[in-house]
C-alpha cells in the first residue's frame, strides 16, 4: 500500500505559556480534507455488500482514488467556470491547471489513467459532478441522511468493480467526465500516451479559451455536454457563463495542437477584423 | 495593547497605504475610489493619544472600462496605491487598477485671490467701460479645500493584470508588474515603458508559473525582487542586463516532504513580498505562513511564522470555496521588529521577531467597544474548546483581512476588513 503523505495534523505546541495551544483534530469534518491529510489509500469494497453497508463504509473510508477523482472533477469545473465578463484571474487558473496536471501524472503512474468508451456520456457525467459536490460537504450533512441519487450509482459501480479503482476519462471536451455506463461495464484500455495527448489537448483548449476568447471554441468545449450540466454549473456556483467572446488575437500564434476548427474560426475573425479596419479607414 | 476606532463603511477596500511620514493614510476600493485620511495634529491637552485620522480627500481614481478587442470589462478596482515622498507642499501618489497606473497630485488650497479688476467676485465679467481704477488682487484665506488632479496616466503597457507597483529609491522611476511581465517607467514619461522581466512562454500551454508581486529595494536603486506562484523569489540587478530574465539570486525553501499534498503548490504561492525598512531582509506571505528572508541567504528563510496552521487540514474545503486563492498582504513596523498579516474571521496576527511572541486580534465592532483595549483571540483546532476560544469550524471565511498597514514611525496600524477600515494605536501613558 502506497502511503502518499504522512499525518499532517500534528500541530506545534506552544509551551511558552505552559499550555498546549493546539490539539489534534481527530474528528473528520470533511472527508476530503481528512483523506488528503492522512493519505491512506484503501481498496474498493467487494461487490456483494448491500448498499447501506457500502455507503457506511464509503463514508468512513473513502477510496483515495475516488477522492483524487473528485478533486480532479472539481478542478476541471473550476477551470471552466471563468468569469467571462471580466478576464479570469490568470494566477488562479494556472494553479488549478497545475493541480490537474499533477493528478493526471499521478494517475498515469498509477496506471489508473484509462480511456472509456467515448460514447458513454450524459447523465452519468452529471452524477459524477454531483457526487464530488457531495463529497465536499461536511460529514454532519451526510450524517443527517441526505442521500443523493448519485450515491446509488456509485455504490453500483463499487459492486461492478471488484478490485479495480474508479476510472476516469478526459475526452477532448475537457469539462466533462465521460464515465462508465453502469449497465454495460465495458472498459477500454488504451495507450496512456494517447490519454496524455487527449488531456494535454483539453488543457490546451482551456488555455486557448483564456488567451483567445474565441467564441466558437468555447462553444465547442460545451457542445458535447449534456445541457443539464450547464444548469448544474449555474447551481453550483451561482454564476451565469457568458459565452459572448471577443475576437481572436491575431498576433498570438498557437501550437499545432489546436484543432482545425479553431483555426478556421481564427480566420473568420481575421476577416472580420479586416472588415472593421476597412470601415475605420474609410471613415 | 492597541485600542482604536472604526472608520466608515464604503465599498470593498482593496488597498491600504500610509505615506512616508504617516500623516496620511490612503485607501483604494473596488469602486475605483481613493479615500485619504489625515492624522490630526496632536492636541496639547490630550496627551494620551496621538491624533485621530479623519477624511482628508476623496476622489474617483479609475473608472470601469471596456476592452473592445477582447469584449471584456476592465475593473476599476484599485489594486495598489504607493505614495511618493513629499517634495513640496503637494502630495503625490500612484494608484493602479488592472491595466492603468495614474499619478495623482493632492494639493491644498486655503487661500483664494480676491479683487480682480475685470471680474466680479462671483466670476461674472465686468463691463470694461465701468472700470475706472485699478487694484492689485490679494490672497484671502478660505476654507481648506483639498484637490486631487491626475498628473500622469500610464496606460496600455500591460496585457495581463497589474498586481504590484513599486517606486524606486531614486524617486524618478517605478516598476509595475502583471502576471507575466514587469515594466520600468519614468514618472515623467507616459508614452513608453521599459520591459525588464518577461516570463511569458512562447506557447501559453507551457505556462505553469506567474508573477505574484514585485518590489524595489528600499536603498539600492538597481535591485528589485519578484515572487511567483511556485513560492520562489527572484532578486534582479538591473545593471546586469537590460532584460532581467536571469535572476541574480533565487530564494526558495525546499519542500517539506511530510507535508506534501495536491495543494502544496497552491499554498506555497506567494501573495505578497515586502522589504524591511533596513533593506536587509524581505518578508513573504504564502497561504499559511509568513517568512523572513535574509537577502544573503537563498536556500531558506531565517524566520517562519505560522499564521493559521489549523487550516492545513481544511485545504480541500478552502480549495472548493476558492478561499485558498485569497491573497493576504503583510507589513513591517517602522523598526522592523514586528510583522503583521491578516487572516479569516476578521482576525489579524502580529509576530514579534525579537521576543518570538505572537498575538491574534480581531477587527470588529461587535466585539470591541471603541477606545477599549483589544482582547487577544485564540483559535482552537480540536473539539475541546476553552472558554473564549473560537473553534476552527465556526470561523467565518467571508470575513477576511487581506490588507493591513503599519505607520512608518509610530505604533499605529490600519486594518481593512471587507467594508470597514480600522485604525488601532498603542495606548500611550
Amino acid at each position: 500500500m502506497e502511503v502518499l503523505f504522512k499525518l499532517t495534523s500534528q500541530m506545534e505546541t506552544d509551551d511558552r505559556e505552559g499550555n498546549r495551544m493546539w490539539e489534534e483534530d481527530s474528528s473528520p469534518k470533511h472527508l476530503l480534507d481528512t483523506m488528503f491529510a492522512r493519505g491512506i489509500k484503501r481498496k474498493c469494497f467487494d461487490g456483494e455488500e448491500d448498499i447501506e453497508g457500502t455507503l457506511a463504509g464509503f463514508k468512513s473510508v473513502p477510496s483515495y482514488n475516488l477522492q483524487r477523482q473528485s478533486l480532479l472533477d472539481m478542478s476541471l469545473v473550476k477551470l471552466q467556470l471563468c468569469h467571462m465578463l471580466v478576464e479570469p484571474n490568470l494566477c488562479r487558473s494556472v494553479l488549478i491547471a497545475n493541480t490537474v496536471r499533477q493528478i493526471q501524472e499521478e494517475m498515469t503512474q498509477d496506471g489508473t489513467w484509462q480511456v472509456i468508451n467515448a460514447q458513454n456520456t450524459g447523465q452519468a457525467s452529471l452524477d459524477r459532478l454531483v457526487s464530488s459536490d457531495i463529497l465536499c460537504r461536511s460529514t454532519k450533512e451526510q450524517g443527517e441522511g441526505k442521500l443523493v441519487p448519485s450515491y446509488s450509482s456509485f455504490s453500483k459501480d463499487f459492486e461492478d468493480i471488484q478490485s479495480q479503482d474508479i476510472i476516469s476519462d478526459l475526452s477532448t471536451v475537457a469539462s466533462v467526465q465521460a464515465p462508465r455506463n453502469p449497465q454495460s461495464n465495458v472498459w477500454e484500455m488504451e495507450n496512456p500516451q494517447e490519454n496524455r495527448g487527449n488531456f494535454q489537448k483539453s488543457l490546451d483548449q482551456i488555455f486557448e479559451t483564456l488567451e483567445n476568447k474565441n467564441p466558437n471554441s468555447v462553444e465547442d468545449l460545451f457542445s458535447d455536454v449534456d445541457n443539464s450540466y450547464y444548469d448544474l454549473d449555474t447551481v453550483l456556483t451561482g454564476m451565469m457563463s457568458n459565452t459572448k467572446m471577443g475576437h481572436c488575437d491575431v498576433l498570438e500564434s498557437f501550437s499545432s495542437q489546436t484543432t482545425t476548427n479553431s483555426n478556421s474560426n481564427c480566420k473568420s475573425d481575421i476577416n472580420e477584423l479586416d472588415h472593421i479596419v476597412e470601415i475605420l479607414v474609410e471613415s | 495593547m492597541p485600542f482604536g476606532l472604526a472608520l466608515q463603511s464604503a465599498d470593498i477596500i482593496s488597498t491600504v497605504e500610509f505615506n512616508h511620514s504617516g500623516e496620511l493614510l490612503a485607501t483604494g476600493d473596488k469602486g475605483g475610489r481613493v479615500v485619504i485620511f489625515q492624522q490630526e495634529q496632536e492636541n496639547k491637552t490630550q496627551t494620551h493619544s496621538r491624533g485621530e485620522y479623519n477624511v482628508y480627500s476623496t476622489f474617483q481614481s479609475h473608472e470601469p472600462e471596456f476592452d473592445y478587442l477582447k469584449s471584456l470589462e476592465i475593473e476599476e478596482k484599485i489594486n495598489k496605491i504607493r505614495w511618493l515622498p513629499q517634495k513640496n507642499a503637494a502630495q503625490f501618489l500612484l494608484s493602479t487598477n488592472d491595466k492603468t497606473i495614474k499619478l495623482w497630485k493632492i494639493s491644498e488650497r486655503d487661500k483664494r485671490p480676491e479683487g480682480y479688476n475685470l471680474k466680479e467676485e462671483d466670476g461674472r465679467y465686468r463691463d470694461p467701460t465701468t472700470v475706472t481704477t485699478l487694484r492689485v488682487p490679494v490672497f484671502r484665506p478660505m476654507d481648506l479645500m483639498v484637490e486631487a488632479s491626475p498628473r500622469r496616466i500610464f496606460a496600455n503597457a500591460h496585457t495581463y493584470h497589474i498586481n504590484s507597483i513599486s517606486i524606486n529609491s531614486d524617486y524618478e522611476t517605478y516598476l509595475s508588474a502583471d502576471d507575466l511581465r514587469i515594466n520600468l517607467w519614468h514618472l515623467e514619461i507616459t508614452d513608453r515603458s521599459f520591459n525588464i522581466v518577461d516570463i511569458k512562454p512562447a506557447n501559453m500551454e507551457e505556462l505553469t508559473e506567474v508573477i505574484t508581486a514585485a518590489e524595489f529595494h528600499p536603498n539600492s536603486c538597481n535591485t528589485f525582487v519578484y515572487s511567483s506562484s511556485k513560492g520562489t523569489i527572484r532578486l534582479c540587478d538591473m545593471r546586469a542586463s537590460a532584460l532581467c530574465d536571469r535572476h541574480s539570486k533565487l530564494f526558495e525553501e525546499p519542500e517539506d516532504p511530510s507535508n506534501r499534498s495536491f495543494f502544496s503548490e497552491i499554498i506555497s504561492s506567494i501573495s505578497d513580498v515586502k522589504f524591511s525598512h533596513s533593506g536587509r531582509y524581505m518578508m513573504t506571505r504564502d497561504y499559511l505562513s509568513v517568512k523572513i528572508w535574509d537577502l544573503n541567504m537563498e536556500n531558506r528563510p531565517v524566520e517562519t511564522y505560522q499564521v493559521h496552521e489549523y487550516l492545513r487540514s481544511k485545504l480541500c474545503s478552502l480549495y472548493e470555496n476558492d478561499c485558498i486563492f485569497d491573497k493576504f498582504e503583510c507589513c513591517w513596523n517602522g523598526s522592523d521588529s514586528v510583522v503583521m498579516t491578516g487572516s479569516y474571521n476578521n482576525f489579524f496576527r502580529m509576530f514579534d521577531r525579537n521576543t518570538k511572541r505572537d498575538i491574534t486580534l480581531e477587527a470588529s465592532r461587535e466585539n470591541n467597544k471603541p477606545r477599549t483595549v483589544l482582547k487577544p483571540r485564540k483559535v482552537c483546532a480540536s473539539g475541546k474548546r476553552k472558554k473564549d476560544e473560537i473553534s476552527v469550524d465556526s470561523l467565518d471565511f467571508n470575513k477576511k483581512i487581506l490588507h493591513t498597514a503599519w505607520h512608518p514611525k509610530e505604533n499605529i496600524i490600519a486594518v481593512a476588513t471587507t467594508n470597514n477600515l480600522y485604525i488601532f494605536q498603542d495606548k500611550v501613558n
